[in-house]
């Protein structure tokens, strides 16, 4: 009985599981709100494909309380975006800024579309467009036909 | 024969493109704190927790601060070449201990050797995320200006040290 109870432990015993997201406690929902949305936004540096809100990294936990933290001082989600971005740059945005340096970025594929439907309408026009032979080859084609139609 | 010129054209860039990107370090992220004043810090020394050093303690003189931790594989590794650095006597060598017990940081400069003029304790990483670390060990070079000049990431290699870090020591103590 004993060792069963013991075997028992083992098997349905669960490690607590370490919460990547620690239990902070907001004062208003619109305040939860931003602080969800920011540390889905930001990157974490150290493993590089996952948000904030998705990695157990060190330095992510240390991100989120500063998250935390700075709106609980009463700070706009704009004013935490730009603390990270003036220490870790840019990459920890998962959404670029538009600025002077992403316009390539942001109108890239909208440029690209542009230049396609261009090339587009351009092929689609040439093959519409009735053959021009100027006059005097055309005189001559026809000579051609007729002089051979006898001898046919 | 003319049709082919285009498409060989593209498919050069592409691999030359795909090529460089290949070779770039996906874990190098480039610091915005370059040419910006360093972060001010005022934090315990470790040798000496009842003294504080501050960044402005450290103004109008080249220095380099070498992030690091006992717990960090890697700065074993490069703690030679920093030691190196720091025998050169050229520049004060400041060490941020990051997220580190004081006991066993002050066990593994016992065991390793020290070759900070001082290092400072930045238990909770506060410190560490103004400057922008994001993984141990990072080098700054900091200007008499007070200006981060240089940032290097991971180890610091003999190679890095002689190619990448001496130069702009010389030329900012020049």
């Amino acid at each position: 009985m004993r060792s069963l109870l013991l075997l028992a432990t083992f098997v349905f015993w669960v490690p607590p599981l370490q919460a990547v997201i620690e239990t902070y406690e907001f004062e208003s929902v619109q305040m939860e709100a931003d602080y969800k949305k920011l540390i889905d936004e930001l990157r974490c540096l150290v493993c590089q494909n996952q948000n904030l809100s998705a990695s157990d990294a060190d330095l992510a936990r240390d991100l989120r309380r500063e998250t935390y933290e700075m709106l609980q001082e009463g700070k706009s989600p704009q004013q935490v975006v730009e603390f990270m971005v003036a220490r870790y740059g840019d990459f920890v945005l998962y959404r670029p800024q538009f600025k002077s340096n992403t316009y390539l970025l942001w109108l890239g594929p909208f440029l690209l579309l542009l230049l396609v439907l261009y090339l587009l309408v351009r092929r689609l026009r040439a093959a519409n467009k009735p053959v021009e032979v100027d006059a005097a080859a055309m005189a001559e084609a026809k000579h051609l036909l007729e002089e051979k139609e006898p001898g046919k | 024969m003319n049709r082919f010129v285009l498409p060989l054209a593209v498919f050069v860039l592409m691999v030359g493109l795909l090529g460089y990107g290949l070779r770039l370090d996906p874990k190098k992220v480039p610091s915005p704190l370059i040419d910006k004043p360093a972060p001010a810090f005022s934090l315990a020394m470790l040798d000496d927790p009842s003294r504080q050093l501050s960044t402005a303690d450290m103004s109008g003189q080249v220095w380099v601060l070498n992030v690091w931790a006992s717990w960090c594989v890697s700065c074993r590794a490069e703690h030679e070449v920093i030691s190196l650095l720091a025998n050169r006597n050229l520049v004060t060598v400041v060490g941020l201990n990051y997220k580190d017990e004081p006991a066993d940081a002050t066990r593994w400069l016992k065991q390793f050797g020290n070759p900070y003029a001082t290092s400072v304790i930045d238990r909770d990483g506060r410190v560490g995320i103004d400057w922008g670390v994001y993984g141990v060990p990072e080098t700054f070079v900091i200007g008499a200006d007070g200006m981060i000049k240089y940032k290097h990431i991971g180890p610091v290699t003999h190679e890095s040290l002689e190619k990448k870090i001496m130069p702009v020591l010389k030329e900012l103590l020049s």
